[in-house]
């Protein structure tokens, strides 16, 4: 391999180092250098703050830490912050999900636009969506003064008004995970179920769903992640009352400006535990459904 | 990505008109009243009080300086998770090695992690009070309310964009073209130009828009560590909130409008790169 060996000048391959007890031989090069930069950089950007995190938090001791996290307020920063998001995740997973089918399955004008924009909540900036949407349901707003008239609905600067940003943030999570799926599943299945008799309801119900509820958790639970994490679209919507429309992510703002470094990193630690958990717990559920799925 | 053809044209798939009218209608009404409305909502705001109005509020100082922070810090913060995500897809991409898979989660891990957190830990880090704090401050380095800091947590959370994007679709092209090249005598480097880069440009394009317009959106993690110094350390989104909070809603929303633009931009270049090159972005595959 002559080629091997001049390319090593230029990019170091490391071969007979202890690189190669890690890695399967291989004639490209550049694996040295490449796996050191990654390994370099994550660690630097990624790894080294995250333990900084966990160090301050670490630094009030099992008994601080817990003092810190069970105060009333941060408590109802809690409740509000994971019972909204999953209230979110939950209207994204129904609305998500007909809009998932509807561009799988039918053709209609404009549909192609339709599928680009749900991914607005992407692209647009966060604390852009929060001005427009509070600016929106705002009782003057062109939607918050018709639900303000026809309901007597407070939106904006009530939990309401967080969910609804929520909402926004999510909505791309469930489309975005039911949507290939949907558009894999063969149709044989549906039509020998047609032609076994079963309704169009039916099939749907015995047939397509089950085979799409594994996305559908995924989609839910990628919503739910990130609707508690939220802080930019959310604020400007909340009116920020401490225990009924303050957010974590806020409340840790606050510890920072009080210059409260260890409480802001004690209920940073407390939101990545929960967060990390319910994932998990999605996670398996999931698994537990595709072997059941599977039999 | 939408397929070419719908599926639900075989006889037993096809909804009644009912239930697909129903279905499109309801469809269109969600977003309609959660994505159009809101989008639509920032330009008649921002338009309220005239073109006039709108173009004084773009040109303010204060504004200007915004705009210019945020290309700033989107054109350091880019190119860095550019050159990570390059590296990283070519070690988890062209070679096997134990450990792969807890690399490609810890790869991922910024995307899981609140924006507020994001910028916390750096805060933790180099802040007055933090673990570094007494260190820079005695070497007269200031990263937190300044634009290193800035640019720390825009690339903490724009991490995972080009890798992302680049691994999958290097992981399906395989090694074949690249050992040829090797075998008839091409170095590295001349590899990695010549037959690596062609294959993956979209795909890295792709990552890149996609990264970008999270750099210059940011709101959380900057806010953050960005101290508020009007002119000095507020990107856009942060002039933004500013200018809300002071009832300014017009300019507010003017500025507002420039980042919508930028969102409206890079969902078309998004677009149109998957309905021209959907096969060579891993994206849109599954």
């Amino acid at each position: 391999m002559v080629a091997a060996t001049t390319s090593d000048a230029v990019l170091p391959n490391s071969g007979g180092t202890v690189l190669s007890v890690l890695r399967k031989p291989s004639v490209l090069p550049g694996f040295g250098l490449t796996l050191g930069f990654t390994l370099t950089y994550l660690s630097l950007i990624v790894l080294l703050p995250l333990a900084a995190l966990a160090l301050k938090a670490a630094g009030l001791g099992w008994s601080g830490f817990w003092d810190a996290v069970l105060t009333p307020r941060v408590l109802a920063a809690f409740k509000v912050s994971f019972g909204l998001s999953l209230a979110a995740a939950a209207i994204n997973a129904v609305f998500g999900f007909i809009v998932a089918w509807v561009l799988v399955r039918y053709r209609f004008p404009g549909d192609r636009i339709v599928d680009a924009l749900v991914d607005l909540p992407f692209a647009l900036p966060t604390a852009v969506a929060g001005i427009a949407l509070s600016a929106l349901y705002a009782p003057n707003g062109w939607i918050g003064s018709l639900l303000m008239e026809w309901f007597g609905l407070r939106v904006a600067f009530t939990p309401l008004g967080i969910a609804i940003a929520l909402t926004f943030i999510g909505l791309p999570f469930v489309v975005r995970t039911v949507q290939p799926i949907l558009q894999d599943l063969p149709p044989e299945e549906e039509e020998a179920a047609a032609a076994l008799g079963a309704t169009r309801w039916q099939s749907f119900r015995r047939v397509v769903f089950p085979a799409l509820l594994p996305a559908l958790l995924t989609g839910f639970a990628l919503a739910f992640a990130r609707g508690v994490g939220e802080y930019g679209s959310v604020i400007f919507i909340a009116g920020n009352i401490p225990g009924l429309s303050e957010i974590l992510p806020l409340l840790i703002v606050i510890k920072l400006e009080q210059y409260d470094y260890a409480g802001a990193a004690a209920v940073g630690v407390l939101m990545l535990m929960a967060s990390f958990a319910l994932l998990l717990a999605l996670n398996l559920l999931q698994a537990w459904m595709r072997s059941r799925h599977a039999r | 990505m939408l397929a070419k053809k719908a599926v639900g044209f075989t006889p037993a798939l096809a909804d009644s008109r009912w239930v697909k009218g129903l279905l499109i209608a309801t469809a269109l009404a969600f977003l309609l009243l959660f994505l159009v409305l809101p989008l639509v909502a920032v330009f008649v705001e921002a338009l309220r009080r005239g073109t006039d109005a709108y173009w004084a509020a773009l040109m303010e100082p204060d504004a200007v300086a915004a705009i210019k922070l945020t290309l700033i810090v989107a054109a350091i913060a880019v190119p860095m998770n550019l050159l990570f995500g390059v590296a990283a897809s070519w070690c988890i991409a062209k070679f096997d090695f134990r450990g792969k898979d807890v690399l490609i989660t810890l790869i991922d891990l910024p995307f899981s992690v609140s924006p507020v957190i994001s910028g916390l830990i750096y805060v933790l880090l180099f802040g007055l009070h933090g673990l570094m704090g007494p260190f820079l401050k005695s070497q007269g380095i200031q990263i937190i309310f300044a634009v290193p800091g800035l640019v720390l947590a825009t690339v903490f959370v724009t991490f995972p964009f080009v890798a992302r994007e680049l691994i999958p679709l290097m992981q399906e092209q395989g090694n074949e073209e690249e050992e040829a090249a090797l075998v008839l005598g091409a170095s590295g480097w001349q590899t990695f130009w010549r037959v690596t880069l062609p294959n993956i440009k979209w795909g890295l394009l792709y990552g890149v828009l996609l990264c970008n317009a999270r750099a210059m959106g940011e709101f959380g993690a900057v806010s953050v560590v960005s101290g508020h110094i009007r002119g000095e350390t507020n990107t856009m989104p942060l002039h933004v909130e500013i200018l809300y909070n002071e009832y300014n809603l017009v300019a507010a929303f003017a500025v507002a409008s420039v980042l919508a633009m930028l969102a409206l931009v890079t969902l078309v270049v998004k677009s149109v790169l998957e309905w021209r090159f959907g096969a060579e972005l891993a994206a849109t595959r599954h």
